[in-house]
């Protein structure tokens, strides 16, 4: 008759400074922000100090993509809310901003827009590092481009959103106006028929 | 309104819209900080620079970079460090809470949209939109500040020089034997600035 009592599983708490610390690490030594993180936060997360499944992980990693925002600070919070709930998304994203948040802040204060224009050898510098920029940003257009698969049918709407921003003409070179009309859009092509079907 | 609240309601709109990663950020980046005057075109260039040689995502990059130097260009009372330490705190938090709010309270709403197809769906059409925001991005720095700020035609030629080698470097991968190596950004920024460093110091 007795219900035998199960003990409880041995509920482990992640200590919040572990988690802090870890993304403090991963804030500090990824380049490039997005993907180049993730890989290294799967590393730390799922397969170092085992806080979380692989299949949750990815499970997190899916919500954090579908949702605006920086991809890393949405990674930290997801993780860091499973782990010690909304202490431990604060604890998470805090610790993947503050590492660029204070190099950038040293910068910021050393290398002035003033000293940039009128030292001689840092301008210099500058001058032939911003053609480059532009190449890398060239670079992703050709490489999104191909991951979008783009057909006859797709390919204008890139060229036209690229034009209308580019032009600087109020509403309509704002690039959040593009990405409501794409989202709505795909939507609604997604919606609509699958609307007449079940009215059939 | 004072820049502060310029800046937070700037970086609160990047931290809501900003679907599709760093690249796609920057022309919503470059309209709401360029815009209005905070910074120059080339200085915008120069974040981008700085964020590709530091750690961290580009977003929390610009915001801190610009929300430090923003309130002293817009007021020259506001140009000292305590007040550029203010604006970067809030444009990063202003950057950062729409993700924040977004993950903890939409998670369930995006699982249960996720089977039926729905986010599918929007982001079927947010896809040929990001490789637009991207190509804008570029476009807009393919500009006469950026190449050809002292007006001489043998710069302007050497700047296209620099990009083109630049877009080689980044886009076709080095073939060494059997394997594929990818230049990483920060050494194609280094030569850059080393390139810059001998050909116009």
């Amino acid at each position: 008759m007795e219900a035998q009592i199960q003990p409880a599983a041995p509920s482990v708490k992640t200590p919040l400074w572990r988690i802090f610390a870890s993304f403090f690490k991963i804030g500090a030594f990824t380049f490039g922000g997005g993907w180049a993180m993730i890989s290294i936060i799967e590393r730390e997360i799922v397969d170092k100090y085992h806080w979380i499944e692989r299949d949750d992980f990815l499970d997190l990693l899916a919500i954090a993509q579908s949702l605006p925002g920086i991809l890393a600070v949405n990674i930290a919070t997801a993780v860091g809310d499973k782990l010690r709930g909304t202490r431990g998304s604060i604890i998470a994203s805090l610790g993947t901003i503050l590492p660029s948040f204070l190099i950038i802040l040293a910068i910021a204060i050393f290398l002035t827009p003033d000293m940039i224009k009128n030292n001689r050898v840092i301008s210099s510098i500058f001058m032939g590092i911003r053609p480059a920029v532009v190449a890398l940003i060239i670079a992703p257009v050709l490489t999104s481009a191909k991951a979008a698969k783009l057909t006859w049918k797709t390919v204008w709407i890139p060229l036209v959103v690229a034009l209308l921003i580019s032009l600087d003409q109020g509403l309509i070179s704002n690039p959040i106006l593009y990405i409501i009309l794409g989202g709505v859009g795909g939507f609604l092509l997604w919606w609509l028929p699958r609307r007449k079907l079940n009215r059939r | 309104m004072s820049i502060y609240w310029k800046l937070i309601w700037a970086y609160l709109k990047i931290g809501i819209f900003g679907f599709g990663g760093g690249y796609a950020m920057l022309s919503l980046v470059e309209k709401s900080v360029v815009g209005p005057g905070w910074i120059t075109e080339t200085m915008f260039t120069d974040i981008v620079a700085i964020s590709q040689m530091t750690p961290g995502p580009i977003g929390i990059n610009s915001a801190t970079y610009i929300g430090f130097v923003a309130p002293g260009s817009v007021n020259p009372e506001l140009n000292s460090v305590g007040w550029g330490l203010l604006g970067s705190i809030l444009a990063t938090l202003a950057v950062t809470i729409p993700s924040f709010i977004l993950v903890l309270y939409s998670a369930h709403f995006i699982r249960r949209h996720n089977e039926s197809g729905a986010v599918k769906a929007v982001f079927s059409g947010l896809r040929p939109v990001v490789v637009g925001l991207i190509a804008s991005a570029a476009i807009m720095l393919m500009n006469v500040a950026n190449f050809n700020p002292n007006g001489i035609s043998s710069q302007l030629w050497t700047n296209i020089a620099i990009c083109a080698a630049a877009f080689c470097l980044a886009y076709f991968p080095i073939k060494l034997g059997k394997k594929k190596i990818k230049i990483h950004p920060i050494l194609i920024i280094i030569a850059a600035g080393l390139a810059g460093f001998l050909l116009y110091y």
